[in-house]
């Protein structure tokens, strides 16, 4: 081989390596940063492995808002009007949170089956319901179709 | 009828820019001056049309037109007039029409501030604005008329703007975001003419150079706006959350840093030049993927509008046709654009590429991270979300990696530098930069952190490098004022942007890792410490202002037990739209910010908040204003002017002989 050719041969090679490298490290930082989202009735069912981060979405129960009064404790249900799930929280709730609203929140389930939550969302415009709560009552509603079918267990 | 009247006139401006699109770029082609130089006076018309339309529409919300549409869903009688001025961008359809106004813009100020250039040029860049400006006016027409009306029953009052918009930063965010958004645009064009032509010297370069400058500066400063609104509105004291709409601004901002030193090396070297065009491609398409991304509905954020999926189909056609188009013209005419001039390993060619290739790659990733959730939902049908842990990871070492290239590049020379010219001119700059940033923090703070440490260890190595490249650069005038002197601006700008690097750098690291907060219920007349400083409540009262009423907590704050004055953190409900808000309190300083979010009443007169002590974080946005000021004074560099009479004389010349051409 020439010796253009073979610099060339290197500047391809070196170009080859250094991009499958960035690409090999960013799926990988994907992969590692990913938050799957589960609706209230997947984790009631113990689809979610305890401990695990991921995001949960609902209607927050009409009449299941506790805070604490001495401390910025709260918790309360969200539901997709299946199964809920009990969300435990500390710190401000945001500007939208009420009852019978859609919220988001990010954290993960302990052993007794509550939801710790990191991160509670709620959309600053009310009359949009954010796609994963939608997502939600959607899959709600259709496994409700089912279960009326089998006499729903519950 | 007034309102028909905006209409008529956006259609108007529709007309002229299709015959913006048309005329001068066939003008050019066929070499028919007439054609050519109709793109001016088009393009001015263009501008006062749209102009006319957005003052219409500005109107309508002034007086309270309720039987239009946007007006009714974005305003209220008892809004006050600022925001009913500016409730116009409040909402889709207004927003987009200030977007298309803001091109227009720019469009007339190419054609003024381009007298310089050879008519056929500037024909070709105006007519490739003016079919952009066809586009986006097209859509308005089709798909999201800002002036639609309800008929027969318009209600008699408006349902109010989005209270979290109702803010000073919602005035200037959104007009100085869309400026530096559309500025690049206009270097799109420059890049598109240069395609259309096969002229791509430096010349070109030093034409395009002020006006990819002047657009960087500008989103620049429309990016920190953002920012600091989100950490003074939206309550948890952040500055940026990788949020992805927060996202596109960044790539095309990080497109268009790699742009701006890529026009430098195509200016002085003549090499780069694909490069160059296809960064401002790149760029331009970073600024329409934004306006996808918030107008098509894809995504649930702070920003996205609601809306129908039609109007993401169109702006996803208006993408594919300009960007498509625009890469197949690279993919033919680039090939043509070989460089001739080479340069060795270590040069600052080699230096400026690594800076180029460090921002696209960054870029890149983010663009990955935003659009990987949707793509994840198209196939998979499932939900994801991409957390700030995937962009910090890959963000944070690339920025890394740039700013010790960024220290040495400016010291090294064009086509070779030797390696120890420069360690021995970086050796105790680097060594001076480490102590600093271990005895900085220690020393200011009296705290320790390995990450901080490095930030501030970055910030020192780029100050103090600019140092020493100053001196080097004065060394052998006759005295350091007459050296300063006849340093040019464009050096000058580059210094301060890079500053802004080093003050932002600083800002960041001190905040991320030294910020405190301490969420707390409070009794009247108790109290919380946080580090030296300590906050009483002192009770609340009840308040109202002109469309809210609402709770005021009133809170003093002491530091090291004297008193500094106090803070009014509020809770607010807003009348018509039934909306709670809160209303942060900040004391700012230069060296720490102090914070309170008011949370809500319980029993006993007590309120839920928190507080926070942010120390440094304005030098966040500080080291964003010294950057878009580099920006401008390199704009403003002489070279760029002088040029322009030489240019000018020669483009008499062509003139002169295109005025023969259709007599021959």
């Amino acid at each position: 081989m020439k010796r253009h050719r073979k610099r060339k041969l290197a500047v391809i090679i070196f170009i080859t390596l250094g991009l499958s490298a960035t690409i090999g490290l960013t799926l990988f930082a994907l992969g590692q940063n990913m938050n799957m989202f589960y609706t209230p009735s997947q984790v009631a069912l113990g689809e979610v492995e305890v401990g695990r981060n991921f995001r949960i979405g609902g209607m927050v129960k009409e009449g299941t808002f506790i805070s604490a009064m001495d401390s910025l404790r709260v918790r309360f249900e969200t539901t997709d009007f299946i199964h809920s799930v009990p969300i435990e929280y500390e710190g401000i709730l945001p500007d939208l949170f009420r009852e019978g609203q859609g919220i988001v929140a990010e954290g993960s389930v302990d052993a007794r089956g509550v939801f710790n939550a990191s991160r509670v969302l709620a959309k600053h415009d009310e009359n949009y319901m954010s796609q994963e709560v939608k997502a939600a009552l959607d899959a709600a509603s259709a496994s409700e179709a089912g279960q009326f079918l089998q006499n729903r267990p519950e | 009828m007034i309102p028909e009247l905006g209409q008529f006139s956006l259609i108007l401006a529709f007309c002229l820019s299709i015959l913006l699109g048309i005329l001068p770029i066939v003008g050019a082609a066929r070499n028919n001056f007439l054609w050519m130089s109709l793109a001016r006076p088009l393009a001015a018309g263009v501008f006062v049309f749209l102009g006319l339309s957005i003052g219409i529409l500005a109107y309508t919300f002034v007086t309270d037109d309720f039987s239009v549409q946007i007006v009714a869903a974005q305003s209220n009688s008892l809004l006050p007039m600022r925001y009913k001025l500016t409730a116009l961008w409040g909402g889709h359809e207004g927003s987009f029409l200030l977007w298309t106004f803001m091109l227009a813009g720019w469009m007339l100020m190419v054609s003024i501030y381009s007298k310089s250039m050879p008519v056929q040029f500037v024909a070709r860049v105006l007519g490739v604005l003016g079919v952009l400006c066809v586009c986006y006016i097209l859509f308005m027409l089709a798909t999201s008329n800002p002036f639609a009306r309800i008929v027969p029953l318009p209600p008699t009052d408006g349902s109010d703007l989005n209270t979290a918009l109702q803010d000073f930063g919602f005035i200037v965010h959104p007009p100085t975001l869309y400026m530096g958004y559309v500025g690049f645009s206009v270097v799109f064009a420059f890049a598109i003419a240069a395609l259309l032509s096969g002229r791509l010297d430096a010349a070109w370069a030093r034409w395009c150079r002020p006006w990819a400058n002047f657009a960087w500066a500008i989103l620049t400063i429309g990016i920190a706006l953002g920012s600091w609104w989100a950490y003074y509105e939206l309550g948890w004291g952040g500055w940026w959350a990788w949020d992805p709409v927060e996202n596109p601004p960044l790539i095309t901002w990080l497109f268009g840093t790699a742009l701006i030193h890529s026009l430098a090396v195509t200016e002085k070297r003549g090499v780069f030049k694909s490069w160059t065009v296809l960064l401002a491609i790149l760029a331009f398409a970073g600024s329409l993927l934004g306006t996808f991304i918030t107008r098509s509905g894809l995504l649930t954020s702070v920003h996205a509008f609601a809306s129908d999926p039609t109007r993401g189909v169109f702006i996803l056609g208006i993408l594919v046709v300009t960007v498509g188009g625009a890469l197949l013209l690279y993919a033919l005419r680039a090939p043509l654009m070989k460089s001739t001039v080479g340069f060795s390993l270590v040069s600052r060619e080699i230096f400026l590429l690594t800076n180029n290739v460090l921002l696209v790659v960054s870029a890149a990733s983010i663009f990955l991270g935003t659009l990987f959730p949707m793509v994840y939902q198209a196939i998979t049908d499932d939900l994801i979300s991409i957390g700030p842990p995937y962009f910090n990871a890959i963000f944070v070492p690339l920025m890394i990696i740039l700013v010790v290239f960024l220290g040495v590049g400016p010291m090294s020379r064009w086509k070779k530098t030797s390696v120890e010219y420069l360690i021995n001119q970086i050796s105790r700059v680097f060594l001076a930069s480490l102590i600093v940033g271990v005895l900085l923090p220690l020393a200011v703070l009296l705290k320790f952190s390995i990450a901080a440490t490095i930030c501030i260890i970055l910030a020192s190595w780029i100050l103090l490098t600019i140092g020493k490249d100053l001196m080097n650069k004065v060394a052998n005038k006759s005295s350091f004022i007459l050296g300063l002197y006849s340093l040019p601006l464009s050096y000058y700008g580059m210094l301060f942007a890079h500053t802004g690097i080093a003050v932002m750098l600083i800002g960041v690291g001190l905040t991320t890792y030294f910020s405190s907060e301490r969420s707390v219920l409070l009794g009247p007349m108790e109290q919380v410490e946080l580090g030296s400083y300590t906050f009483v409540f002192n009770g609340h009262e009840e308040i109202r202002g002109p469309n809210y009423i609402g709770d005021r907590a009133d809170i003093s704050v002491m530091e090291n037990g004297s008193d500094i004055g106090s803070l009014f953190p509020e809770r607010r409900i807003y009348l018509v739209s039934g909306t709670p808000s809160t209303e942060m309190a900040i004391d700012a300083g230069l060296l720490r910010d102090l914070f309170i979010t008011l949370g809500e009443e319980k029993e006993g007169g007590a309120w839920s908040m928190t507080v926070y002590v942010k120390p440094f974080v304005r030098w966040i946005w500080l080291g964003a204003i010294f950057m878009a000021l580099g920006g401008t004074i390199a704009a403003g560099d002489k070279r760029y002017r002088r040029v322009r009479g030489r240019e000018a004389y020669k483009n008499n010349k062509e003139k002169s002989e295109a005025y023969l051409q259709p007599a021959s």
